[in-house]
């Protein structure tokens, strides 16, 4: 494709994230960025290193309620909670990865689970987490000490500018070096072990990079919803974010933000209908799995890709 | 003082007689047809709610249920495997943990919605109600029977598995089913056989497991959780190792609630961790 239509596309879509909040409800379009940054984070190790984690709401929840916290009872600004989540959830991801990655495929998927288990129960014990209420009462605060959260606009480009920072963080990684490394391990582990690549470290800093950036979506969400519940440690927010990557088309720049718009507008829209939601997830998850593993951004770009080569693969 | 530990080890017993069922499905599942079967905590809700929705609406006793609810499971399972699962053969095993997660969505947002959250109880068949005083303890008759009756599947399972031709055929189609087709047997169907086998074990789990717990849509998806570490505790490699690694698990679990109750969910994968450090490949697996 020609490189000049992808920088249209590119800031075309920059445009239309800015303008978003004048067209739909801020805080439905904040959450879409959260989830967005949460999925894309994801990506980075199921898309591009092979890695299925089904634990990774440990690092979203838990950045959530450190950051509900760090501003509720410390009183700190939003920024700087933000990052405090953010790093708790990188250090998470740190620990959790040193002892995930010494098994792959399937192994790696149950022990990232049983991990985020871990985290779920001790969010439901420990005394400050409000249990089964959640962490509730969070404020905005002011970013940077002058942009006053509590109104949607502000609060809306403060998410957008941080979306924007993680999401370029996830494409830079992606399109270095390093992220070459990860995709070879991911066609082909023992042809980059014996290229003499540290392959342990480089799963485990994607990992770490993984968990970090879903801690800042989640450290943004518990800003932008004012609350940490138990759902967002919750397995089904791990599976959630699964089905986000694969519904958008996995080891796709673009395709997790597509996932997770369509998620949550679904929810969104669905919501009335009670447990008729976790229905019809479920058979989108299934649908996916069967019929079409690439996804719609990986639909896409196979047909723009064939019409492009004339056909030709 | 002494009751109370021997009750909540009695009742850590019973755990871990479900847990050593449910990991033992899973084990017999993933070793031949290479699929995580997250739908296993589905088929054991679905095995208790058969049985409770046969004594509420048809009158089917306990006895019966045994036999039935684990039969009527076990067909959906069949019936997923021959037009779901089959289509993912040759995939990375992955796609299969996705699949059965989407169908466990779908099962317990289905139960949810027809049953709402409150459990229901299963009341204890006649013959089995009352108990016995052991002096240091009171064994209630249901739960002892809970508990021989699951270890005695397990032994039956882990005796055919290991020491009869049926169980030599599993394991070899483990190894290899293309050169176990090529001696004849009919794999596509064993396949099918098999995954309905491992589903009518978690639905028989359910069925023993109605009347000790409430039956609820979720009652599943908490015990998965715990059945999954297990698994990573003692490596999917052996069927005794389940066993012996589910009962374990259970056991601690009943001594941790003695000590310290609160830690009592969480140290199943304090223990995995632990575990992972030493041993990745689990107490009894072998790397693969």
């Amino acid at each position: 494709m020609p490189g000049r239509l992808v920088t249209w596309g590119w800031l075309a879509l920059l445009a239309a994230g800015l303008a978003a909040p004048f067209v739909v409800y801020p805080v439905f379009a904040m959450n879409v960025l959260c989830l967005a940054l949460f999925a894309s984070a994801f990506n980075l190790l199921l898309g591009y290193t092979g890695l299925l984690s089904f634990g990774h709401a440990a690092f979203l929840g838990a950045s959530a309620y450190a950051t509900g916290w760090a501003l509720r009872s410390w009183g700190l600004p939003p920024e700087v909670a933000v990052l405090l989540g953010t790093a708790l959830a990188a250090a998470l991801g740190l620990a959790f990865g040193a002892l995930a990655i010494r098994r792959s495929g399937i192994y790696f998927a149950m022990i990232t689970l049983g991990f985020a288990q871990l985290v779920y129960f001790l969010v439901v014990q420990l005394p400050w987490t409000g249990g089964e209420d959640g962490l509730q009462g969070i404020p905005r605060g002011r970013a940077l000490g002058l942009l006053p959260l509590d109104d949607p606009r502000t609060a809306y480009w403060f998410v957008y500018a941080a979306f924007l920072a993680g999401f370029w963080l996830l494409h830079r990684a992606i399109h270095s070096p390093f992220g070459h490394v990860l995709r070879a391990i991911r066609e082909n582990e023992p042809r980059a072990v014996s290229l003499g690549y540290d392959v342990a470290r480089y799963k485990l800093l994607a990992f770490v990079l993984s968990a970090g950036v879903s801690g800042l979506a989640g450290g943004l969400k518990a800003v932008v919803l004012q609350f940490a519940s138990l759902s967002d440690v919750h397995w089904h927010r791990s599976g959630e974010v699964v089905l986000m990557t694969l519904l958008g088309g996995m080891g796709t720049v673009l395709g997790p933000s597509v996932g997770a718009l369509l998620v949550v507008a679904l929810e969104n829209y669905l919501a009335d209908t009670g447990s008729w939601v976790t229905v019809i997830t479920g058979a989108v998850f299934v649908a996916c799995v069967v019929a079409f593993r690439r996804g719609i951004v990986g639909e896409v770009r196979a047909l723009v890709r064939r019409s492009f080569t004339g056909g030709k693969p | 003082m002494t009751q109370a530990l021997f009750g909540q080890l009695f009742l850590g017993l019973i755990n871990g007689a479900f847990y050593a069922l449910l990991s033992l499905g899973l084990a017999v599942i993933f070793g031949l047809l290479d699929v995580v079967n997250f739908a296993h905590g589905a088929q054991y809700m679905m095995g208790a709610f058969a049985a409770w929705m046969g004594l509420t609406y048809l009158g089917v006793p306990y006895g019966w249920a045994l036999l039935l609810a684990p039969l009527a499971v076990g067909l959906v399972g069949m019936a997923v495997e021959r037009t779901l699962l089959r289509r993912l053969q040759g995939l990375d095993p992955l796609y299969g943990l996705l699949l059965t997660f989407g169908l466990t969505l779908i099962a317990e947002g289905l139960f949810h919605h027809a049953y709402g959250n409150s459990g229901f109880a299963y009341p204890v068949p006649g013959w089995l109600r009352g108990g016995v005083n052991l002096g240091f303890m009171f064994l209630p008759l249901y739960r002892a029977w809970a508990v021989g009756l699951s270890l005695a599947v397990c032994l039956a399972c882990w005796f055919v598995i290991e020491r009869t031709k049926l169980g030599a055929y599993l394991r070899a189609g483990t190894e290899n089913p293309k050169l176990l087709q090529a001696f004849g047997v009919n794999v596509p169907l064993m396949f099918t056989l098999t995954y309905g086998f491992g589903a009518a074990l978690a639905a028989f789990a359910g069925v023993v497991a109605a009347p000790v717990y409430q039956v609820t849509p979720l009652m599943g998806s908490s015990v998965i959780m715990v059945v999954f570490a297990v698994v990573v505790i003692g490596g999917m490699g052996s069927i005794g190792g389940a066993i012996v690694t589910g009962l374990g698990v259970g056991l601690l679990e009943g001594l941790t609630r003695f000590w310290y109750p609160p830690a009592s969910s969480v140290v199943v994968f304090v223990v995995m961790a632990l575990v992972l450090l030493v041993r990745p490949a689990g107490l009894f697996g072998r790397e693969r």
